[in-house]
Formats: C-alpha cells, structure tokens, sequence
C-alpha cells in the first residue's frame, strides 16, 4: 500500500516541515520554541531518511534515524541545561535580551 | 588478534577512556590530581596507539572488517589527525587546570569533556561512512556548547555557550538533512560507496546538488566560513580562553578533514572519460560550479575575517577573527580538490593548531576575572615578562606568515595548490588578505615592544601552562624550519 504513494510526495512534506522549522528559528525569541523548532527540523530529516529507505529497499537509512533520534535526546539535556544556566544568572530566556557580546 | 584491531585502537582506546576518566573523577572524590594526570595520560597513548598505525600501508582489499563494517578508515591520514587532537587535548588540560583554578574553580569534569571533545574529532577523522562523521561531529560539538559555557556564574560564557548551542544544533539541521538526500542520491552511507556510485553514473544529479548544498551550509557553519561565521567571535570572546584556543583549533581541523571526507567522495576528482554522457558532463559541470561556491566562500571569509579583526580594541576577539580568516585559507585546499591541496589542509591545519593554541594560551595567562584582555594591556610586556612577550611575538609572526615559522609553508602550500588548479585569484585575494592581516598581528608586537607603560602587568600564575606554550613553540618553530618530511608524509597519507 506504501509504494502507491510517491516518493516525492514524502519528501516534500518534509520539507515543508523543515522550512517551517527554520522560520521557526529565525523568527522566535524564545530559547526554548527556537529549540523546540530545531527539534521539527531533525524530525523532518527522519521522514526524509526513513522514506528514501523504504523506497530504495536498504535499512542504513533507518538505522541512522535511531542515532538521529538520540543525538536529538542528548541535545535536549545539553540545551536545556544552559537555559536553565542563562536563566539563573539573567531571569531570561529570550535571546534579544542576550547581547553582552558584539563587536 | 586481527589487525583492525590494532589499527583501530585509537578509536577504541579514546572511546573508552573518554568513559573511564569520568568514572574515576567520579570515584576519587576530593583529589583532583588523579583524574588530571589520568586524562594526560590516556591521551599521550591514544597519541602512541596512533603513531603505530601511522605508517602502515593498509591493504584497501582483503583485510578483515568484522568489527567495524565499512564505518571506519585505518592509518594514513586518520591516524595523523588523532596524534594532532590528543596533542591539542593535552595541551588544553595543561593549560586550563592553572586557568580555571584562578579565573573559576577546578572541575575534574572539564577534563572529561576535552577527552569526549577529543573522542569525537577522532571518530570523524576515521569516519568512512556518513553515520561515523555525524556522530562524529555532534559528540565534538556537544562537548564545545558545555566547555563554552563551563564558568556558568559568567554571563558572557553562558551566553556564548547560548549562542553556540543554538546556532549549532540548527546547522546540524541542515547537515543531517544534506546526508540524508545524498543518501537518497546514492542509496549508500558508506563514503567509497558514494564515490562509486557517482563515478559510474548510478545516482540522481538533483537530490545529490541538494544534498552537497544542504552539507555545504552544515560544514560552513562548523568550520566558522562565511554567511556562517558571525557566530565564531562571540563564542570564543565569551568562552573561557582555554576553551576558545581547543575550540577554535582543534575544532576547526576536525571540521575541515570533515570537508576533506565528504569532498573527497561527492565531488569525485577525475570522472572517467571513456563514459562521456550527458550524466557525466552534468556531474562535472556540478563539480566546478561547487569548488567555484567553495572558493567565493573561501574568499570572502578571509577578507571579512581580516578586515574585522583590524578594528578591534580586544585581543581575544581580534584572534577569534583571525581564526574565521584562517579557516578561508584552509578551505583552498579543498577548492584545490586534489592530494596537494588536502596535505595543504593537514600541514596548515597542524602548524595553525599550535600557533594559535600557544597564543591562547598566553592571553589566558594575562587575563584576569575577564578583563585585561585589551591592547592597551599588552604595553611594556617586553619589560615584565620578557620571555612571554618572544613567544607571543613568534606566534604572531607565524600566524601572519612570516618565515622562518610554521605558517610560511603552510600558506605557501594552500597556494600553490589553489594556483595548480587554476585559481589563482583566489590566491590573489589570500595574498591580499594577509597582507591586510599583517596590520594588527604586528600591531600587538608593536604594542607590546615599543609602547611602555609605568605600571606594566605582572603576572602571578604560570605554573602548567608552561608546557603547551613549550610544545608550541618547539612545533611553530620546527615546521618553520624543517617542513619538508612533514610536507612529505602528509602528501603520502593522502
């Protein structure tokens, strides 16, 4: 039943969501939605590797979306662990109000 | 014992000790002395398990990959860069236990975040498949977003480590997103795979202009090169300093033989000529107009790097910029696409590892509660401190270009390589550019030999920084004199 959709089909929607996740980044101020739109981003990477490798019959594709999936984890505890930093020594998330350091 | 045992014993030997040392931080409690001396030392043997496998010619058919599949690449250049990362890794631990100790407190964890730093530079120098570089890559990031923000009660390191972090796992983004559609290219993770596959016109021409492009952007960001380097100043100025000199080196290298691995395999050097297609010519009209991408990039990075660091008042930041040019220079190699540009890559990226690391490491020593780092500081070093005002300045003739020091042939090897593979604007502008970059490397020398000052700086703590500033300088000064068996064992890696 898989295969009577096209592969260009998956791929787009992919994109579509990691194009929504980079607006997301540039346009959010909060830490935590930019990192959770990081997070939409690596997810459309998945759809992409999981669909290229059920259309080209070969597993490696899916394997990677295991590692894919747990550097996304380790992300989240480093991420949220200097946020949580940033936030005890200035009560702030957003980025706009971070900007010690220019020029 | 088969061989890839052997051969792979950095890999394997850096992996667990990585673990290990945080485990003995853990179960040592209050002596931080055991997990310090414990760190140096696994480095220094992963360094000796490497120069094993260092001149080995390893059989490319028939030898038995049980263990590793086809994920990994034995000796040659591999083994090169795992001497160069556990160097950088020991020097950085030298240097930082007298740092952090003055500027912070001394946390055994940071030892153990250099060596995870140091395991993933590893595992992408050895990468032989696009799974072992992503993995790779995000294990050394990671432990730089952590080792940004180490002194957490410093608003300007937790927000560098802020901006790193977030910056960085959003280029990720799109490096993920350029393996997975040159995997769907190719059908293939394994790197010679790719190669094959692009060299006898078995793939998709759009999927694989898409993917290098998205990688392209991933890589940029890593390497600190154009449209994505405006992260780089911030990060290494607000990062403890002997941070900014592991990151901004060591990281850099291991981005750069990142670019080499994937360049190496997507934009295949001779495409068979027997086979003329419409496939092949597509592919080599994709392959120049790609070097040409990375050689504009290359060239506005070096010229925005240089100029940017003319106008600044604060040394660590006109040195953060100086490694955003540096990183222009190296990517000629990679325009180049050929052995002599990527053993330009490893001899400059080598020499530009210890001159940078050295002068680092002296700013780290002259800092104080993060100030002291303009300058105006630096006037009538020559006074108090004689003998650290000479290394500065050899450091700052070698980065500028000036023999008899390690940056001479180094440039004068990414040069000749861009020129031999017809570029040679592009060897134009990199003249030019430091040219530009002489301004302010012998405007510090200057500061600190010609312009005295009545209360000069002292300098109370030295102790272990002694030893990287020594290894430094040995290295500055004997690539300067003698590199030519280095020049020769990096073209034969390769």
């Amino acid at each position: 039943m898989l295969q009577s959709i096209p592969l260009e089909y998956y791929l787009i929607i992919s994109a579509v969501i990691f194009i929504i996740g980079s607006i997301g980044v540039i346009t959010r101020r909060n830490a935590i939605i930019i990192f959770m739109s990081i997070e939409l981003m690596l997810n459309a990477v998945n759809l992409t590797l999981v669909s290229f490798s059920s259309f080209l019959g070969d597993v490696s594709g899916q394997i990677f979306v295991f590692f894919v999936m747990s550097v996304a984890a380790a992300e989240a505890a480093i991420g949220l662990a200097i946020i949580l930093a940033l936030f005890r020594s200035k009560q702030t998330i957003y980025v706009d109000e971070v900007n010690l350091l220019k020029w | 014992m088969s061989m890839e045992i052997i051969y792979g014993m950095p890999l394997f030997l850096i992996a667990a000790l990585s673990v290990i040392v945080l485990l003995v931080d853990a179960f040592t409690g209050k002596n931080k002395a055991v997990a310090y001396y414990f760190s140096i030392i696994s480095l220094l043997a992963v360094a000796v398990s490497a120069a094993i496998s260092l001149n080995t010619n390893i059989p490319k058919s028939g030898f038995d990959t049980t263990i590793t599949g086809n994920n990994i690449t034995f000796g040659g250049y591999a083994a090169f860069f795992d001497i160069i990362f556990s160097l950088a890794g020991v020097m950085t631990i030298f240097a930082s236990k007298p740092y952090m100790k003055r500027e912070f407190k001394e946390y055994k964890e940071y030892y153990s975040l250099v060596m995870f730093a140091v395991a993933g530079m590893i595992m992408v120098s050895h990468a032989n498949s696009m799974l072992m570089l992503f993995i790779g890559i995000e294990l050394m990031s990671f432990s730089f977003y952590v080792l940004a923000g180490f002194i957490r009660t410093r608003i300007t390191a937790v927000e560098s480590s802020l901006k790193y972090f977030l910056l960085g796992s959003f280029a990720s983004g799109f490096l993920v997103y350029g393996i997975a559609m040159i995997y769907g290219a190719t059908g293939s993770m394994i790197l010679p795979d790719i190669l094959n596959k692009i060299t006898t016109g078995n793939f998709d021409i759009t999927y694989l202009k898409v993917g290098f492009a998205l990688m392209l952007v991933g890589l940029a960001f890593k390497a600190a090169a154009f449209p994505f380097h405006q992260w780089a100043p911030d990060v290494y100025h607000g990062a403890p300093t002997v941070s900014t000199g592991f990151m901004s080196t060591a990281g850099k290298a291991a981005a750069l033989i990142a670019f080499v691995i994937v360049a190496k395999s997507v934009l295949p050097v001779n495409i068979s000529v027997e086979s003329v297609t419409s496939g092949s010519l597509e592919l080599s009209k994709f392959t120049d107009s790609a070097r040409m991408v990375i050689a504009v990039i290359s060239a506005i990075t070096m010229l925005i790097g240089n100029i940017s660091a003319l106008v600044q008042k604060n040394v660590k930041r006109m040195l953060a910029y100086s490694s955003v040019a540096h990183a222009g220079y190296l990517l000629m190699g990679i325009v180049a696409n050929n052995q002599d540009g990527w053993a330009g890559i490893m001899f400059y990226a080598t020499a530009y590892l210890f001159m940078q690391i050295g002068s680092f490491v002296i700013v780290g020593i002259i800092e104080q509660n993060n100030e002291r780092m303009n300058f105006d500081d630096y006037t009538g070093l020559r006074k108090n401190h004689p003998w650290i005002a000479a290394l500065m300045a050899i450091f700052m003739f070698s980065l500028a270009g000036i023999p008899p020091f390690a940056g001479f042939p180094g440039k004068y090897m990414l040069f000749v390589a861009a020129v031999e593979s017809g570029y040679t604007w592009l060897t134009i502008i990199a003249v030019i550019s430091s040219v530009i970059s002489m301004y302010f490397y012998i405007g510090l020398v200057l500061t600190m030999y010609f312009k005295d000052n009545e209360n000069g700086l002292i300098i109370t703590d030295i102790s272990s920084a002694k030893i990287p500033l020594a290894i430094s300088f040995v290295f500055v000064f004997l690539l300067g004199i003698l590199p030519g068996s280095l020049i020769d064992l990096a073209k034969s890696l390769f």
